[in-house]
């Protein structure tokens, strides 16, 4: 099938799920290995009807922690691979998202995160998931993650997710609101030879001479596939550059955890991406992401009619964190307002960025996101 | 005796990584001496073999063998495996691990894999406790063993293996000890060369720690007890042989044709994909 | 008394038995024993000296009695031992 014939050109009413999916595929994912939960179910469903529609494979394992360990050995193997979860399911994904970073497989997770803890509310929205994208698995690593606020950038950020994860050989997790996954709304699908896709760099030696975990001056070593008469070992363990077991070298720990690490912190100016919108001269900017995004746009503009000097910073890119952003707008403002739907995530980045600027943090959780009222209030009682 | 030659098969072990790490008398050397055996005979297409191994002695194979090779965390080999299987079905797959990562931990992993009868062979050194950790008891510990966590004596029955694969679905199941290597190597053949799930549980001495708590303090001992007790009975029913002090069941238990997981996908695709182009060519009309 | 012909095989003019070479590679071996004790004609013993780890390898005691079953070779876990047909010229 021809590339045309996959992706769905033109405009649809789609559902936030299923631009997701179509995201996917048009960044050509050609595996998806996942479980069922609420509020992901409907991307599985979707992908199980496409995949084999596009000669993609979809398979259903037996558990959370099987879909992770499938999508790594399905990007090994040299397909772009996804899985989608929410939060009980990203817990049980996080030792083998640690395997992913340590061996440095491109994939992506889209966590639809719902209420929680444990088993919380399925069906109703949260963004309780935001700390545990960064550092839910053991170790000390760095990964991406994008947080899309609507239908369109579902879609959008979908193929953006497997571009930043073939470009840094690192695992990208799409932070999605229940309500953002659950929406309908107009996506216009480009035509396919306006998408930019990545695809992760393969080696340019003969297999004598190929160093699997030997990075390039991007510090990421570019990336074999079994079966392409390349041979390697890659583990879970402390490595070297070949890619063998170093368990009692200090300094091999040394150098491959801070490469880990580097390859995103170094990097961060090229994966990170905000929305700024009337900062310019704001005296109380609003640090928001997702669907509470939206309602603080709403809220920033009816600010700005009753002549408060409020601006939004809208964060695409939660990690890694956009701390250069968040610092340039605390030392213009007055005071920050965070609006989140949890008791207090990305709002300590955000204040560990503001320094000494007042960070007011407005927690809301529950079935409905903050409404455009309830920022403006908080806007209003800070300007 | 003549001047040092190579070992045969040293092009399938990684150079750079020999001496092995495992322990004289260890029977995972037996293990990986008898597979690089079955793919000498067989004269795999080394690229396309793909080694898979969990957390434990057993796991260190991966870094051993001279192929493709993953090491993945503690009991995920099959789901790592199951996706490299179905995104390169043309990659023979190969999971070499423990009984306590393959059936305590990766227990859920391993009986999906085989009802779904994907075309991955698993390849468990069973030796009875949790040797890279120390000793502990396992899934496969015998009543009454002594292991570090369980001084008493175990009262955990134990799996019997075969009979859990059989169950599950496997389309070739077998078990040898690690003294019936040729055997052994002759089941590892038919077992690469067949379609669907297969199964080898190879009972294997594990002299430094399991045999010292368990009054077989050397190698040879607990190699012994294996000639002594095991009998070789092909086809017998699985769910009688269990593994006993006085008996161990040996041979290959099950072998059928099933069609295997992938080659239901890939006609299954073939044939929306078909029909799928099929509708765009008409609506473009 | 009729000549035991079964004792000699007929062919034994034209079919050469094929003649065992032993190569025991001392630095990798751990001493287990196995190919000691499970050597069906027990041609290998420990021998006195010992490797950098402190095993004895096997030694072998007569390399005619090998009849290249192999089963050394395949039971050995360290790749320490093997047995090839040694390559012969006439009359060796």
């Amino acid at each position: 099938m021809t590339k045309k014939g996959i992706v769905l050109e033109g405009a649809h009413f789609m559902n936030g799920d299923v631009a997701c999916a179509e995201g996917a595929i048009t960044a050509s994912c050609r595996f998806f290995a996942g479980y069922p939960i609420t509020p992901a179910t409907e991307i599985a469903e979707h992908l199980a009807k496409r995949m084999p529609e596009i000669g993609g494979i979809y398979i259903q394992m037996e558990d959370e922690i099987a879909s992770m360990a499938a999508v790594i050995g399905a990007s090994y193997a040299g397909l772009k691979a996804m899985t989608a979860t929410s939060g009980p399911g990203f817990s049980l994904m996080q030792e083998n998202i640690g395997l992913a970073v340590m061996t440095e497989a491109p994939c992506v997770i889209v966590d639809v995160m719902r209420g929680g803890p444990s088993t919380g509310q399925p069906t109703l929205p949260g963004q309780q998931d935001v700390m545990q994208a960064k550092w839910g698995s053991h170790g000390d690593y760095e990964i991406v993650a994008l947080a899309p606020s609507s239908v369109q950038e579902m879609f959008d950020l979908t193929i953006e997710a497997f571009n930043l994860s073939e470009t840094y050989r690192v695992p990208t997790i799409l932070l999605v609101d229940e309500v953002v996954a659950h929406m309908w709304e107009k996506v216009v699908i480009p035509p396919v030879e306006k998408i930019k896709i990545v695809n992760r760099n393969k080696p340019n030696v003969p297999p004598e001479k190929y160093i699997p975990f030997m990075p390039g001056d991007d510090l990421v070593p570019p990336m074999a596939c079994f079966g392409e008469g390349y041979g390697f070992h890659a583990t879970g363990l402390t490595h070297d550059e070949h890619g063998y077991p170093q368990t009692s070298s200090s300094e091999v720990q040394q150098k491959l955890v801070k490469r880990l690490c580097d390859k995103i912190r170094l990097n961060a100016d090229k994966i990170i991406r905000v929305e700024e919108v009337m900062l310019k001269d704001a005296e109380v900017a609003v640090v928001a992401y997702g669907i509470v995004a939206r309602a603080a746009l709403s809220a920033v503009r009816k600010a700005r009619e009753k002549g408060i000097k409020a601006g939004l910073l809208r964060l695409i890119t939660l990690w890694p964190f956009p701390e250069k952003q968040v610092s340039k707008i605390a030392k213009q403002s007055k005071t920050i307002v965070v609006p989140e739907m949890n008791c207090g995530q990305l709002v300590r980045e955000v204040e560990r960025s503001a320094k000494e600027t007042p960070v007011v943090f407005i927690s809301k959780l529950g079935e409905e996101p903050h409404t455009p009222m309830e920022i403006l209030e908080a806007v209003r009682r800070n300007s | 005796m003549t001047e040092e030659m190579v070992h045969p098969f040293a092009k399938y072990l990684r150079e750079a990584m020999m001496p092995h790490i495992w322990c004289p008398g260890c029977g995972n050397g037996i293990i990986l001496n008898c597979f690089v055996q079955a793919i000498d005979e067989l004269q795999t297409d080394l690229d396309k073999v793909v080694v898979v191994s969990g957390i434990g002695c057993i796991g260190r194979t991966a870094g051993y063998v001279n192929t493709n090779s993953f090491h993945t965390t503690h009991g995920r080999p099959i789901a790592f495996a199951t996706g490299v299987k179905l995104a390169n079905p043309e990659l023979e797959v190969v999971i070499i691990s423990g009984d306590g990562d393959l059936f305590a931990i990766g227990g859920n992993h391993f009986i999906h894999a085989a009802r779904r009868n994907i075309g991955i062979k698993v390849i468990c050194a069973n030796n009875f406790n949790y040797g890279m950790t120390g000793g502990q008891q396992g899934p496969t510990t015998p009543l009454e063993a002594l292991t570090t966590t369980s001084p008493y004596g175990n009262i955990e029955h134990p799996f019997n293996l075969v009979h859990l694969a059989a169950a599950s679905g496997a389309t070739y199941v077998a078990r040898w000890t690690a003294l019936h290597v040729r055997r052994l190597t002759q089941s590892i053949k038919k077992l690469l060369q067949k379609e669907g799930f297969g199964f080898i549980e190879v009972v294997s001495p594990c002299p430094e720690i399991f045999g010292r708590y368990n009054k077989m303090r050397t190698g040879l001992e607990m190699m012994e007890w294996f000639k002594r007790a095991s009998m070789v009975e092909n086809f017998s029913d699985p769910v009688k042989a269990e593994i006993t002090p006085e008996k161990i069941v040996v041979g290959e238990f099950v072998d059928i044709e099933k069609p295997s997981y992938e080659r239901l996908l890939h006609e299954k695709i073939a044939q929306i994909n078909e029909k799928a182009l099929k509708e765009m060519s008409q609506h473009a009309i | 008394m009729p000549q035991r012909l079964w004792r000699t095989p007929l062919n034994t003019e034209k079919v050469k038995r094929p003649k065992p070479e032993i190569h025991i590679i001392k630095e990798q071996c751990k001493g287990c024993g196995y190919c000691i004790q499970f050597c069906p004609k027990r041609v290998l013993e420990e021998s006195e000296e010992i490797n950098a780890i402190g095993a004895h390898p096997p030694r072998i005691v007569d390399e005619s009695k090998c009849v290249i079953c192999s089963f050394c070779t395949s039971v050995c876990p360290d790749f320490a031992i093997f047995v090839v047909e040694r390559q012969c010229k006439e009359g060796c």
